[in-house]
């Protein structure tokens, strides 16, 4: 199975590092033929993506910052300028204070539950639209997004609520933008060690409860989030839209601890 | 060199990208070897990764040497 990307192009916002599931997504694109561009925010990511795209054979690399509506519509101005069209967009963007992804959320501040609902939930919205533009022959949007935004997990606190509301965005996109044939789905990956996930509190617990309690008794790879990425981003899922999809080794439907699985201590 | 200490330099030689007669004992990730705080989040993650410690996050806070880094590792490690 080859070229099922052949001749789509896509746009990646969020990647961080070679760790990152936007990568992982990245890859498995470029390997089935798609050609890619990136945005990224700020120096220190500016010069992490660049090579990662270099890798990928994609010179189109240009900023964006999706809390400012002029930024982010110059972004898109900048990509009309490479490519007339766009295929398909990989939401991989999230942000809070990282203080307060620890503790109680019930001490949640306006300022950063203002902040992490814009950028990590808006921003989809707001990018949603402006992809949709460059889309005349429909398209795919995905986004990511994780359970803590279904079920109560520690640490993760506003970016359990901003992921709800993401989530909710998915549905309401799918629905707005499906008689264009624009698809739109996030992916609810398990536990991964990234960037990212390394401003969350107690993460290797969290790592650590996955693997010995999911089905598969293991956590997920940045290379099972990029295959099915490349489902919702490829035909193979044309009839799939609104969709929320687990790729957390089955964590979701377990209810309890597993019988085989030990007592862990916080590290 | 202590092996902890060689192989240290030779994570910190390949993710800043800097020559390894710089990755001196005494010197500063920031203020010597140019890394920012996404490169020190990165590196104590490939740490973690290569010893098999955990480096928590009041402890990385502390890491600001090579050296720092060699002690945390030596103390910690399994």
């Amino acid at each position: 199975m080859t070229g099922l990307m052949e001749g789509k192009r896509g746009l990646i916002m969020g990647l961080a590092n070679d760790k990152s599931l936007a990568w992982g997504i990245a890859k498995a694109c470029a390997a089935q033929g798609a050609q890619l561009a990136f945005t990224y925010q700020g120096e220190a990511l500016e010069k992490r993506v660049r090579p990662l795209a270099e890798q990928l054979g994609s010179e189109i690399v240009f900023p964006c910052d999706v809390s400012d509506m002029d930024n982010l519509d110059a972004a898109f101005e900048t990509l009309k300028s490479h490519w007339d069209s766009l295929d398909f967009v990989v939401h991989a963007i999230g942000f809070s204070d990282k203080s307060e992804l620890r503790g109680k959320y019930v001490d949640t501040s306006l300022d950063n539950f203002l902040m992490t609902m814009n950028i990590s939930a808006y921003s989809l919205v707001a990018v949603a639209k402006r992809a949709a533009a460059m889309m005349p022959d429909g398209g795919s949007i995905l986004t990511l997004t994780y359970y803590g935004a279904e079920k109560v997990i520690p640490h993760y606190n506003v970016m359990g609520v901003a992921k709800a509301a993401l989530e909710t965005s998915v549905q309401y996109l799918a629905n707005d933008l499906g008689p264009d044939n624009i698809r739109v789905n996030a992916i609810s990956a398990g536990p991964i060690k990234t960037l990212a996930a390394s401003g969350i509190g107690d993460f290797r617990y969290i790592l650590k409860w996955n693997e010995l309690n999911s089905p598969l008794r293991r956590n997920v790879t940045i290379d099972d989030v990029g295959g099915s990425g490349l489902y919702f981003l490829s035909d193979l899922s044309s009839g799939v839209t609104g969709e929320v999809h687990h790729v957390d080794a089955g964590y979701h439907v377990v209810g309890m601890k597993q019988e085989d699985a030990p007592d862990i201590a916080l590290g | 060199m202590s092996d902890t200490a060689e192989r240290v330099q030779k994570i910190v030689v390949e993710h800043l990208g800097v020559e390894a007669d710089k990755v001196t004992q005494d010197a500063s990730f920031i203020d010597d070897l140019g890394a920012d705080s996404l490169d020190i989040v990165e590196l104590v993650m490939a740490f973690e990764e290569e010893f098999g410690v955990e480096i928590p996050d009041d402890a990385a806070e502390k890491i600001s040497t090579v050296g720092d880094a060699t002690k945390y590792i030596e103390e910690h490690k399994g």
